[in-house]
Formats: structure tokens, C-alpha cells, sequence
């Protein structure tokens, strides 16, 4: 299968790879997919106190798209709003990355994977 | 390789000799056509281009001939006399015709098919066919090891069994199946052995008075012949009769008409000639070269597992999980290689290896093989530097796996209830 050239930028040079102290109160942590469907993603946000995300970051076990579709994604999100990052589409993921059909559900584990963090850390708020 | 002269290894493939292309090693997939083999190929193109079948000049004639000298030298490897080996277009269609020929021809005595789930889907979508016109198929299960339960099989096939069909090695995994056994089993039944011979022939020795096999398949182009071209051994005394799927002239003793392709058949007869001369030399260097890859895998890298049994196994074939790294992912970084991969996404059914999966490897480890075939024109620089690339991959891709920190922490990732999507 033919890559674009996003994806493999984004492959080869993985932006924001790591982890987060989970359980600091101003961390989200989203841990979407399933290893028998090929693909997890962890990603993970740190956010102010004002409700921006500081800090990003991602670990995914999966194919070359899911790899660069969590690497894209924690590069949006920095410097974003928690709205603002959960309003993120999997169709711009898809159109950035120039996905084809095949792997669009990369896309949507990416998108799954933010709302999954905003929300863990909102319940986190909340406790 | 010292039989081949500079000239010839200058025709091999660019890829093969250009070392900015991939390296090659997926020889269960294809081979590159032996120069020594186009070599005898190339003036049935031209020069000699009659028809085999022209009964009546030259040209047929010396066509005839080179076809003749290609079946005996098909029937040498295998142990068989040329009278009983007719040409095909390839394993395929030798599997189609073994298993549905014999079925049909024998339907009103005998309406049972005994095969084994881990066979190459060609044989497996030719039982399914057959089950719809209302056969009764056995798909026999494999053991952890890849290799079918000779006692199961004595069990299975009955006096209403037609015929058997076990490969002699599996394209996935390079397990060597116990054929004598298994053809001990199929004689004493009154039931016919065909055994998928593809990744076999050339590369464990085959004969079929010894093993009782009725019906072997062949392939050209797994055996660094050319594609297109396979045959197909039906044994004469006893003699197994098959209903053919291909009618026309009656060529190929009826059983498979049309013109035969002078210069594959041909290649196919030297590919078997070279691989018979050369086997136990060629195994041994694949041996060693094997061996020094996995070793060095298995040395470097923790959490690898080799799929199917070792000993048991052709020396050209690795199949390794490497856990907690996407296959694909994987094939993504080491693209320098050309291996193939268990894993869903690269295939068109998005469901990982049935083969592993019959071993009874789990699907998330299935989703993390790579099998890795070494043949002819593998060398040992070649196997270094495909183990540092694997090496470098997997530890960087492990670095970036969120199952990889799981398994660190100890947490057993089979515990964990996750969302299938
Ligand atoms: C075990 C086995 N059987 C059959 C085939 C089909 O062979 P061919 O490509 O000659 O039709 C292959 C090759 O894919 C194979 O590996």
C-alpha cells in the first residue's frame, strides 16, 4: 500500500511520543481500540487551569496510519481549548492525512481517543 | 550457487542484485526465475516456437521432445514415472483438479473429502465448492505445532472417503507435514493421498512409491521456475481417474486439454532438475543462514515467538511474533525488506492468519507476525542486514507501544476489557 507523505513524516518522526503522569489531577488519559483489532492508541492531555491543553501526548500500538493519526492529533490539540480539541473531526484527520478508505478508522480512533482524555479528565475535575 | 557463472548472475533481477531495492525475502510468496532456467528457456520463444502437439514436421517435434525431456525431469524429483505427470498452469489449478476431479469421478461410491484447515485457500475454496454440490468435507484441525494428529486422521477417513489432501508444506509457517504416515493411512483406507506439494518440492525429498502419495501438485515459480506453469502427478497403477475440468483436443492424457507453453514447461523441467541436483547443498546453506537470523532475533529482542515447529520445518521459512508491535506498522518501517505479515491490515479479508490462527495463536499476537523467507539468492549479508533493520524497528516501535508499557508494568493485557470496534 502506497503511504502519503504525511503519514510517513509523521511515521518516521513521531511528534509528541510519551506518557503523562496519570494520575495527576490535570491529566486525561483516553486508551481506545483493541489489540485483537491491530490498533491502541493512549493519549494523553495535561491542561491549565483555565482549561487549555499545555501538553500532549500519545503511544500507539497499530499500523502506520493509526501511528501518524495520534501524532497528528497530539500536535493540534497543544495550545488548543478542551471544546476546542473535542470538537476535532476524524474527517479532518483523515483529509490531513490523506487516508484512504481502508484506513479511516485510524482516524476515528484518533478522534475517539481525545474525546476519551477530555472526558477522563473532566470526570477527574469532577471527583 | 558456484554452478552459476558471472554472465548468469548478471541476469538475475536488478532488485536482487541493485542493493537500493528492498531485500528479498519472501520466497514462499514467489521466486526469481534461476537464470540457468531462463537460460533453457529462451529459444522455445523464438527459434523453437512449434507446437508440441504438431504431430506432423519439425517443429512440433523439437517441441515435443523438450516438453518430454520436462516431464521426465518433473517425475525424477518426485519419484515418479513421466507417464504419470501432466502440466498445468500452476498449484492451483493441479489443487482444483486433484481434489475436484477425483471427487466427482468417484461421487457414487465414495462422497467424503478429508483436507485440513491450515491448507492454502485454494484447496480449502475447492472444498467449500464441493460441500455445496452436497460432499461431505473434514476440515482436520492442526496441533499447536502446525502438524495434523495422525490418529485423528485415522479416525476421520472412512471407506466413504474419496481422498485425502494435506499439504506437504504450509506456505505460512513451512511446517513439514509427516506425508508417509499420512499416506500409510490413506492406503490402508482405500482412500486417495493428494498432497499440496508447492513449497515442498526442492525443498524436502519427495517420493511418491515411498509415500504412497496419489495426486501431488507443483508449482513453477516456488521452485525459481517460471510462473504459470505447474503440474499435476496422478498415479497410473493404481490408477486414479479424474473427471477434467478443461475439455478440448484430450491433450495431457485427457485430463487437461489445450496447447502446452513449450518454454515454461521447459522451465519448470529445469527449475526441478536444478533443485533436484542442488537441494542438499542449497538446505544446508539456508540452514545456517536461518539459524543465524533467528538466533540473532531471538538473542537481541525479548517477547518473540516463533510460529510453528521448528524442527519439523523447511529452512527457508521464519514466522515470528514479535509481541506488542503491529505487524503492518512494522512492514511500514523495515520497508527495506520485502517480507510479508500475518496481520489483518495487510490483507484484503482484514482478518489476521487463519494458519496462526489454527495454531491457536491469539489474535492480538497473530496481528504481530512477520514471515521471513530465505532462498537461492539470499546471502548472509543480506540476513545481517535485515536482522539489524527488524531489531531497530521493533525496539522503536515497542518504544511508541502502549501495550509495550502495559506488559513493562506487568499488567496482563488480556485482562483488560477493551471496546472492539
Ligand atoms: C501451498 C501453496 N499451494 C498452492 C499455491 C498456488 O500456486 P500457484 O501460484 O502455482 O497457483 C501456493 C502459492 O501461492 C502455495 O503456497
Amino acid at each position: 500500500m502506497a503511504y502519503s507523505e504525511k503519514v510517513i513524516d509523521h511515521y518516521e518522526k513521531p511528534r509528541n511520543v510519551g506518557s503523562l503522569d496519570k494520575n495527576d489531577a490535570s491529566v486525561g488519559t483516553g486508551l481506545v481500540g483493541a489489540p485483537a483489532c491491530g490498533d491502541v492508541m493512549k493519549l494523553q492531555i495535561k491542561v491549565s487551569e483555565d482549561g487549555i491543553i499545555e501538553d500532549a501526548k500519545f503511544k500507539t500500538f497499530g499500523c502506520g496510519s493509526a501511528i501518524a493519526s495520534s501524532s497528528l492529533i497530539t500536535e493540534w490539540v497543544k495550545g488548543k481549548t478542551i471544546e476546542e480539541a473535542g470538537s476535532i473531526k476524524n474527517t479532518q484527520i483523515a483529509e490531513e492525512l490523506a487516508l484512504p478508505p481502508v484506513k479511516i478508522h485510524c482516524s476515528v480512533l484518533a478522534e475517539d481517543a481525545i474525546k476519551a482524555a477530555i472526558s477522563d479528565y473532566k470526570t477527574k475535575k469532577g471527583a | 550457487m558456484s554452478a552459476m557463472t558471472a554472465q548468469q548472475k548478471n541476469e538475475l533481477p536488478h532488485t536482487l542484485q541493485n542493493r537500493k531495492a528492498p531485500i528479498y525475502l519472501d520466497y514462499q510468496a514467489t521466486t526469481p526465475t534461476d537464470p540457468r532456467v531462463m537460460e533453457k528457456m529462451l529459444p522455445f520463444f523464438s527459434e523453437q516456437f512449434g507446437n508440441p502437439h504438431s504431430r506432423s514436421h519439425f517443429y512440433g517435434w523439437e517441441a515435443e521432445d523438450a516438453v518430454e525431456i520436462a516431464r521426465e525431469q518433473v517425475a525424477s524429483i518426485i519419484g515418479a514415472n513421466p507417464k504419470e505427470v501432466i502440466f498445468t498452469s500452476g498449484a492451483t489449478e493441479s489443487n482444483n483438479l486433484a481434489i475436484k476431479g477425483v471427487a466427482h469421478f468417484y461421487k457414487d461410491k465414495r462422497n467424503h473429502i478429508v483436507t485440513v484447515v491450515t491448507e492454502h485457500k485454494c484447496v480449502l475454496d475447492s472444498c467449500r465448492h464441493l460441500e455445496q454440490e452436497g460432499f461431505e468435507v473434514t476440515y482436520l484441525p492442526v496441533k499447536e505445532n502446525g502438524l495434523i494428529d495422525l490418529d485423528l486422521l485415522r479416525e476421520t477417513v472412512t471407506d466413504n472417503t474419496s481422498i485425502v489432501s494435506v499439504m506437504g508444506v504450509n506456505n505460512e509457517i513451512g511446517v513439514i507435514q509427516p506425508l508417509k504416515e499420512i499416506g500409510a493411512i490413506c492406503r490402508e483406507k482405500g482412500a486417495f493421498f493428494h498432497t499440496d506439494c508447492a513449497q515442498a518440492v526442492g525443498k524436502i525429498p519427495l517420493d511418491v512409491e515411498d509415500m504412497k502419495i496419489d495426486l501431488m501438485s507443483i508449482s513453477g515459480h516456488k521452485i525459481y521456475g517460471p510462473m504459470g506453469i505447474g503440474a499435476l502427478y496422478v498415479r497410473r497403477r493404481p490408477r486414479v481417474r479424474l473427471v477434467p475440468m478443461i475439455n478440448g483436443g484430450g491433450q495431457e492424457r485427457g485430463m487437461r486439454s489445450g496447447t502446452l507453453p513449450t518454454p515454461l514447461c521447459v522451465g519448470l523441467g529445469e527449475a526441478c532438475a536444478i533443485a533436484e541436483k542442488e537441494m542438499g547443498a542449497e538446505n544446508e546453506r539456508l540452514r545456517r543462514l536461518r539459524d543465524r537470523m533467528y538466533q540473532s532475533i531471538v538473542g537481541r529482542l525479548p517477547e518473540v515467538y516463533l510460529n510453528g515447529d521448528m524442527d519439523q520445518r523447511i529452512p527457508g521459512n521464519l514466522n515470528i511474533s514479535f509481541a506488542f508491535v503491529e505487524g503492518e506498522g512494522l512492514m511500514m518501517g523495515i520497508k527495506d525488506l520485502a517480507v510479508s505479515s500475518g496481520s489483518a491490515c495487510t490483507s484484503a479479508s482484514l482478518e489476521p492468519s487463519y494458519v496462526l490462527r489454527a495454531l491457536g495463536v491469539e489474535v492480538e499476537m497473530a496481528h504481530t507476525s512477520l514471515r521471513i523467507g530465505i532462498g537461492r539468492f539470499t546471502t548472509e549479508e543480506e540476513v545481517d542486514e535485515a536482522v539489524e533493520c527488524i531489531i531497530r524497528e521493533v525496539e522503536r516501535l515497542r518504544e511508541m507501544s502502549p501495550l509495550w508499557d502495559m506488559h513493562n508494568e506487568g499488567i496482563d493485557i488480556s485482562s483488560i476489557e477493551w471496546a472492539e470496534h
